[in-house]
């Protein structure tokens, strides 16, 4: 068996590879909690307790917190891992957008290799964290988020920093600005950065989103309206670092 | 370290807050340089003169100012070394690579400021590096608007003296640079009280000349298939040519350089069969920043040369030793620096010419292109940069950071990631 571990800074996901390298027997995500190796001993802990005999699988980990697990047999970096990963869902080379907690990445993909990345620069704005903090000021959950941007408009959310972001969002409430309108400016406000940073990058026609904001149709719809570009996506494009360490974990030699 | 204490006290340094960094340097230093293993004897050296950095050399520069010698410090590749020695003065380089010195340089400066700027006004306001304390005299160019303005408040403190930089490669630009030479030449008689000649010039020109061979050297042994010393050690060796003394620093890297010839003989390289070769480009790396080289050469990279003032850019092109009247040299000067290509000139394409050529030179599977945070010049040039490689089929990756560890995980992510899909 082949396990991979994705050991992001707000989530923990697993996929387990059968000896084929190909079928996937199980995939698991945890909260990230507080220390990588205490999430990681629990994910083994998940994954033995339904039964799986870890004692022999290959293990690769990836996410920021890939070097503190210490039954991993390698560490490789959320590029590499995402792209393989993608490669194997998708199946046709195209630029990856994986909108992490920490970092946001934009991937190249030739040939089924990374060609080329580009990640955000250091900080919040245009990642998953500056959605979930603005979604928490709105007290709503993510997927609410997006289900009222859907309804609103006409809001520009101008700070590049995510905490006066937040005050900004503050005073939108607090001027009588509808919920709608606000989440739809902190989406717009993701879109327009995370559309920037592709626009350094080698742009390809097909995107592809990765990771824990995959399963947003109204996102990647208005990626697609924003890039003039088809925006593909999966559910199971959640767990693509982890399968694409996984894939990694299966190409090991000994 | 020797004790120094008495030095420092008498050039008015803080010394409470001073401790401090002679605390913390010996432990980077030793994390980052001694922990490397394999590495040349001929090191000793450059270890000694880092592990005695404000007291051996400082002792020398106070010596000498005792016998009446003048001490310019200087910030920029640009200012001529050359007319210092020849009026019997010492030029010392200055820039600040430290985020000890950020804080109390951002006391005086915006903080969207370049970090070696704030670093280095920052040094000399808060009294705790003896160089900046010692210096007779500063010696700042208009290389950029965030330098210009720091001439304005760094001379409400010290003594200011300021070159004009062209900001275009025209024939009249290079004319104009010999003329700023020529004024520059005249301020260092007037501090010194010393005559400049042809003798005195000619021979501090083979003087940096010479420094600039043995650096030249040096780097040879990088272009070669497995290196006889890490790209670490060749930046450290770069950041002290800025300031120890050019005789000394001459004879010490040619003796080092022996040691690697014996070492190529011996079949002795420091790196990896699997580790790929990565060119730096950008900003300077003043010491002791040594982030980005020990990032890239803990992740399994072999740094083979930095297209920086703190590398190839330093020593690339050699003064013109043909000339034999004072002016002829002086125009062989402005020739020889005005081929430096910094991001303050437009357009400054030849840069791009050169980073194609040192990739080839020194065989780089990748180009990591690296800019201090709020480097304008550099960050916008980085832009084509990028592109230009890319359409030349190099692999490149550009990254901003600035003097903070904080940002050391996200750096190895990118850093890691470059490494394996050059490895794929």
């Amino acid at each position: 068996m082949y396990l991979g571990i994705d050991m992001g800074s707000t989530a923990a996901k697993a996929v387990l590879l059968a000896a084929d390298g190909r079928e996937v027997l199980r995939r698991e995500v945890l909260p990230a909690g507080w220390n990588s190796a205490d999430t990681a001993a629990a994910m083994r802990g998940k994954l033995e307790a339904l039964g799986y005999d870890l004692s022999a699988a290959k293990v690769v980990a990836t996410g920021y917190g890939r070097v503190s697990i210490p039954y991993a047999d390698a560490a490789v970096t959320e590029i590499s891992c995402h792209g393989r990963g993608v490669s194997r869902l998708f199946g046709r080379d195209c630029t990856v957008l994986d909108i992490g907690g920490q970092d946001t990445k934009i991937i190249s993909l030739k040939n089924g290799k990374v060609r080329d990345f580009r990640m955000n620069d250091k900080c919040a704005a245009g990642t998953g964290r500056f959605l979930e903090v603005m979604a928490n000021t709105l007290g709503v959950t993510l997927e609410a988020l997006f289900g009222l941007a859907e309804k609103g408009g006409g809001v520009r959310i101008s700070s590049l920093c995510t905490v006066f972001a937040e005050s900004e969002i503050v005073s939108l409430a607090g001027s009588g600005r509808s919920r709608e309108d606000i989440a739809y400016g902190v989406c717009e406000s993701i879109v327009e950065k995370v559309s920037a940073l592709c626009g350094r990058h080698t742009a390809d026609d097909i995107y592809f989103i990765s990771g824990g904001l995959c399963e947003s149709g109204y996102l990647r719809r208005r990626f697609a309206e924003t890039l003039k570009a088809e925006v593909f996506s999966a559910p199971e494009a959640r767990y693509a670092g982890a399968l694409g360490a996984a894939i990694l974990a299966s190409e090991m030699e000994g | 370290m020797a004790d120094y204490r008495k030095m420092w006290e008498d050039l008015g340094m803080d010394l409470e807050t001073h401790d401090l960094l002679c605390e913390a340097l010996p432990q980077a230093f030793g994390d980052v340089y001694l922990s490397q293993t394999n590495r040349p004897e001929g090191m000793s050296y450059y270890n000694f003169v880092v592990s005695e950095i404000h007291g051996v050399r400082p002792a020398e520069l106070i010596e000498a100012q005792k016998k009446g010698v003048k001490v310019f410090g200087t910030f920029c590749l640009y200012v001529p070394d050359e007319v210092v020695f020849a009026a019997g003065g010492i030029a010392t380089g200055l820039c600040g690579g430290s985020q000890f010195w950020v804080p109390a340089g951002e006391k005086v400066l915006p903080a969207a400021v370049c970090p070696l700027i704030k670093a280095s006004v920052g040094a000399r306001l808060n009294r705790t590096c003896p160089f900046f304390s010692l210096a007779d005299i500063f010696i700042g160019e208009t290389t950029c608007d965030g330098k210009k303005k720091a001439w304005e408040i760094l001379s409400q403190d010290a003594p200011v003296y300021v070159m004009d930089l062209p900001q275009q490669k025209r024939a009249k630009d290079v004319a104009a640079w010999a003329d700023e030479i020529r004024a520059f030449l005249a301020k260092t008689e007037e501090v010194t009280g010393n005559k400049v000649t042809a003798e005195s010039l000619a021979a501090a020109i083979q003087l940096i000349n010479g420094k600039r061979k043995a650096l030249r050297r040096l780097y040879g042994f990088r272009k070669l298939p497995n290196p006889p010393i890490s790209g670490k050690d060749c930046l450290l060796i770069s950041q002290i040519a800025f300031y120890d003394d050019p005789t000394r620093f001459t004879e010490m890297t040619n003796k080092l350089c022996d040691e690697l010839e014996q070492r190529v003989k011996d079949g002795v390289g420091v790196y990896g069969k699997n580790d790929k070769r990565l060119l730096f480009t950008g900003t300077p790396m003043a010491i002791p920043n040594w982030k980005m080289h020990h990032v890239a050469e803990t992740e399994g990279a072999a740094v083979v040369g930095e297209e920086a003032c703190t590398g190839i850019r330093y020593f690339d092109n050699l003064v013109d030793e043909s000339q034999t009247t004072l002016d002829g040299m002086i125009d062989a000067l402005a020739q020889r620096y005005m081929k430096i290509n910094c991001a303050c000139f437009t357009p400054n394409s030849a840069r791009v010419d050169d980073i194609k050529r040192y990739v080839k030179e020194y065989h780089a599977d990748g180009v990591v292109d690296i800019n201090l945070k709020f480097c304008t010049l550099y960050d916008v040039e980085g832009y084509t940069v990028e592109k230009e490689l890319k359409e030349a089929g190099i692999p490149v990756l550009g990254l901003e950071t600035d003097y903070n560890d904080e940002d050391a995980a996200q750096l190895r992510t990118r850093i890691g990631a470059f490494l394996e899909m050059l490895k794929a």
